[in-house]
């Protein structure tokens, strides 16, 4: 055995343990394959996931600008998009079915594939290891499965966007009965099947990571790293995989159902249908609000799994930059804590137009509006945190700020939503679309931003260039704003969501100039995320060099390992962790790194 | 700080598989949880056939439990380094695997002669749900069946003998999960659902 199996004292750690004790040492040799990729290290396997993550984003950025497009300009023709998109957008003009597939698809995509995979898979699989003490993942090698699971899922998902009848449609929730009848409209056939095929191997994957995740942060934390010293980060990354483990087995099995109605004749969720083409269809007995129930019980979860993550590195770069320790520690767990609790028992909000029992209803509002207890102590504490600190504007910083900014906007109107009364008005507008992807959307891609920027010199050895991160984070922030800002409006006006062309609805035609201006601003921010792209790849290889272990005067365990760590992160034995990961401005020295033992003449401790 | 007191001692921890094990058994948990949530939901609502279980279904429950005996006589066998008795009740548990999974199959087909259809068109979701449920069930007992010949396989390298007890508990753990499931499945359809 190596000497971590001593140090951490998990005896007989077991085969895929021993396999890697040599990669500390640091004279294995790896061949392409094994290190680029089918690698098990955890922090390759953390770029794979940002990169092809990346790979998605744009996907799914340039499809919203393709059906913004449309709502900005939906008498204009565009004579390339024929080019690009063929029979899809003859002469120049999206069709209605490709519309709808652009949408769902965008949906689909920036939820799972980016700000899922992307956001938590990056970051849970480069920091938990890093940040707790441990040479790799609990599993490497099932963490190296759940990327490739995660792969194949975005090969499917790309594939249904080239079949002949289109990718699925009928919105990234994929409710039956429309995704449940092939008939019922092109986008339910071909590319459904492989929309469901796609989601099972990304539960797949999500499932692997999760047990990896949760088994390495409580059985692999280096000698000292009790869980009230862990970094906030890796609180969250935890809370994230316990959400996912609990939750995406219960959408499988809303999938399953749903794959049975699809497939099998079963009727789940099927009942009185009638289609034009076909027929009365003998399906009977079935409950449509049966699988939303299933859907939504993973689905209000997967709102936290996605901003969870956020929150942690926001909490530990904003202390790290406002040179403070974070201000409630126990507090930021705890309301951590009540978040997941409070996550499993909302989905109902989702459905109060449902014809869902009003009695039931008000229960849903009083567990949607606790959340915002937890969440005000949250942003209070960030508040705090900054309150008089000695800031430093890193780039990082500004978007972990820019993070808190965005929270706040978006969670306000969370309230509003949360009321089921003001939902009947609200439901299904385009209030809803400027309240999730402000509070959930734009704020994890900013916590996403955040954590690329804070710890690019850890994964890449360099940095990227700060003025091209100074002009993506304003453009992007303020073009955020200029985007969803107006859509509260639109949607206080009770502009539905979801519509292809508003032209012959009297009540919004008057939107046209407001939809054109949001549409020219998407346009603009997508672009600025290309600066993004190219300073991120041209930094990995051109970017200035790190010279020193701690660029940012940091307290955690990542920041002593080597510049360019391998595979097992420390060359020597694990450090011993003495003291929490806040240490910072404490007994006038700047700060404390985590593995320096308490001194006899430190004040509190 | 104020966390100087709750340092522990980092030793004596559960092992990562074994963890990982108990981990997976909460997620499986929450695809049963979730799919009889969904009965009950469901049962509620019109249009639901009522009908008993076959009586096969007792002795494939039956069949599971003593599987469950032998997958534990089996990881004492190998406790005890008796490798010969320990390769017999593995062989015995996966067998008795193999024969719940046949009965089970022997029930639906005893349910499609009471005029009782699982699937297709005029199927009723309450016999769909049963199959769809203990189908999945099924399924987790032949991945059991797999992990039981890999330790078979193991047992018999003679190569690298490994003594060491961690994946016959883990396998052991999942087996005796596998039966509580079936247990809690066969009181739901019998008595709760």
């Amino acid at each position: 055995m190596s000497n971590e199996a001593v140090l951490h004292g998990n005896v007989g750690v077991g085969h895929s343990h021993d396999a890697h004790a040599d990669h500390g040492h640091g004279h294995h040799h790896e061949t392409f394959i094994t290190k680029y990729v089918f690698s098990q290290d955890h922090k390759m396997i953390g770029k794979q996931f940002l990169i092809t993550g990346m790979v998605w984003a744009i996907l799914g950025g340039l499809m919203s600008v393709l059906f913004r497009l449309q709502l900005g300009y939906p008498d204009s023709s565009f004579p390339w998009l024929e080019d690009i998109l063929g029979k899809w957008a003859k002469g120049g003009h999206i069709s209605a079915e490709a519309y709808y597939a652009l949408v769902t698809t965008h949906g689909t995509v920036l939820v799972f594939f980016v700000l899922t995979a992307g956001l938590s898979g990056t970051f849970s699989n480069f920091l938990i290891p890093l940040q707790v003490g441990a040479r790799d993942m609990a599993s490497p090698l099932m963490n190296m499965l759940s990327y490739w699971f995660f792969f194949m899922a975005s090969v499917v998902m790309l594939s249904s966007l080239f079949v002949e009848t289109g990718p699925f449609s009928g919105g990234w929730t994929a409710y039956p009965p429309l995704s449940a009848l092939g008939d019922a409209s092109d986008g339910s056939k071909t590319g459904m099947d492989l929309w469901l095929v796609a989601m099972a191997l990304f539960v797949v994957s999500q499932l692997l990571a999760g047990l990896n995740y949760i088994a390495t942060i409580l059985n692999m934390r280096t000698k000292g790293m009790s869980m009230t010293r862990l970094p906030l980060t890796i609180w969250a990354l935890f809370f994230t995989a316990v959400l996912g483990v609990l939750s995406f087995p219960v959408l499988f099995s809303g999938f399953i159902l749903l794959i049975f109605d699809r497939n099998f004749g079963t009727s789940f969720y099927l009942s009185d249908i009638f289609i034009a083409s076909v027929g009365a269809l003998p399906n009977e007995g079935g409950s449509a609000i049966l699988y939303q129930h299933l859907f939504w019980f993973l689905g209000h979860p997967e709102v936290y799994i996605i901003l969870l993550p956020a929150m942690g590195m926001a909490s530990e770069i904003i202390s790290t930059n406002a040179r403070k320790p974070i201000f409630g520690y126990m507090a930021m767990v705890g309301s951590l804590f009540a978040i997941v609790v409070l996550g499993f028992l909302v989905w109902a909000h989702h459905m109060f137009v449902t014809g869902l029992n009003p009695f039931l209803g008000s229960i849903f509002v009083l567990m949607t509006l606790l959340i915002a207890v937890p969440s005000a102590i949250k942003v209070f504490n960030w508040l705090t945190t900054l309150w008089r600190g000695n800031i430093r504007f890193t780039p990082g910083m500004l978007f972990a700020i820019g993070f808190v900014s965005l929270f706040i906007s978006g969670g306000l109107t969370g309230i509003w939503l949360g009321n089921s009364a003001l939902d009947i008005h609200l439901h299904d507008t385009y209030f809803v679309i400027a309240h999730f992807h402000i509070v959930m959307g734009v704020a994890s891609m900013f916590g996403m931003f955040a954590g690329v920027y804070h710890w690019f010199p850890k994964m890449y050895g360099r940095y990227m260039n700060h003025t091209l991160a100074y002009t993506h984070f304003w453009l992007t922030l303020i073009g955020a704003y200029l985007i969803f800002w107006p859509m509260h409006y639109e949607g206080l006006a009770g502009m539905p969501r979801r519509y292809y062309d508003y032209g012959n609805w009297e009540s919004f035609k008057q939107f046209l100039e407001l939809n054109r201006f949001i549409s020219t601003v998407v346009i603009i921010v997508f672009c600025v995320q290309l600066l993004f792209l190219f300073n991120f790849f041209y930094s990995i290889f051109k970017g200035r060099k790190v010279t020193t272990l701690n660029p940012w005067g940091s307290n955690t365990l990542e920041w002593t390992t080597p510049i360019r760590p391998g595979h097992g992160n420390w060359p020597g034995e694990i450090p011993e962790v003495h003291r929490w990961a806040y240490d910072y401005g404490k007994d006038g020295q700047d700060f404390i790194p985590q593995t320096t033992p308490v001194g006899d003449n430190e004040s509190h401790h | 700080m104020y966390m100087e007191n709750t340092v522990s001692t980092e030793r004596k921890r559960i092992h990562p598989h074994k963890f990982t094990l108990w981990v997976a058994m909460g997620s499986i948990v929450m695809m049963f949880a979730g799919l009889t949530s969904a009965y009950i939901v469901k049962r509620n609502q019109s249009n639901w056939l009522e009908f008993g279980l076959p009586a096969v279904f007792w002795y494939s429950t039956a069949v599971i439990i003593i599987s469950s005996v032998t997958m534990h006589l089996a990881v004492k066998a190998f406790k005890a380094k008796e490798m010969a008795r320990y390769r017999k009740l593995i062989t015995l548990t996966a067998g008795l695997g193999l024969l719940f999974a046949g009965l089970q199959f022997i029930g639906f087909s005893a349910l499609h002669k009471n005029g009782v259809q699982l699937f297709g068109i005029g199927s009723n979701p309450s016999a769909s749900f049963l199959g769809i449920i203990t189908g999945l069930h099924v399924l987790h007992v032949l991945g059991g069946v797999v992990a039981l010949i890999v330790s078979f396989a193991r047992a018999f390298r003679v190569r690298t003998r490994s003594y060491a007890a961690t994946p016959v508990e883990v396998v052991a753990t999942y087996w005796h999960f596998v039966d509580i499931l079936w247990i809690y499945l066969f009181i739901f359809f019998n008595w709760i659902g």
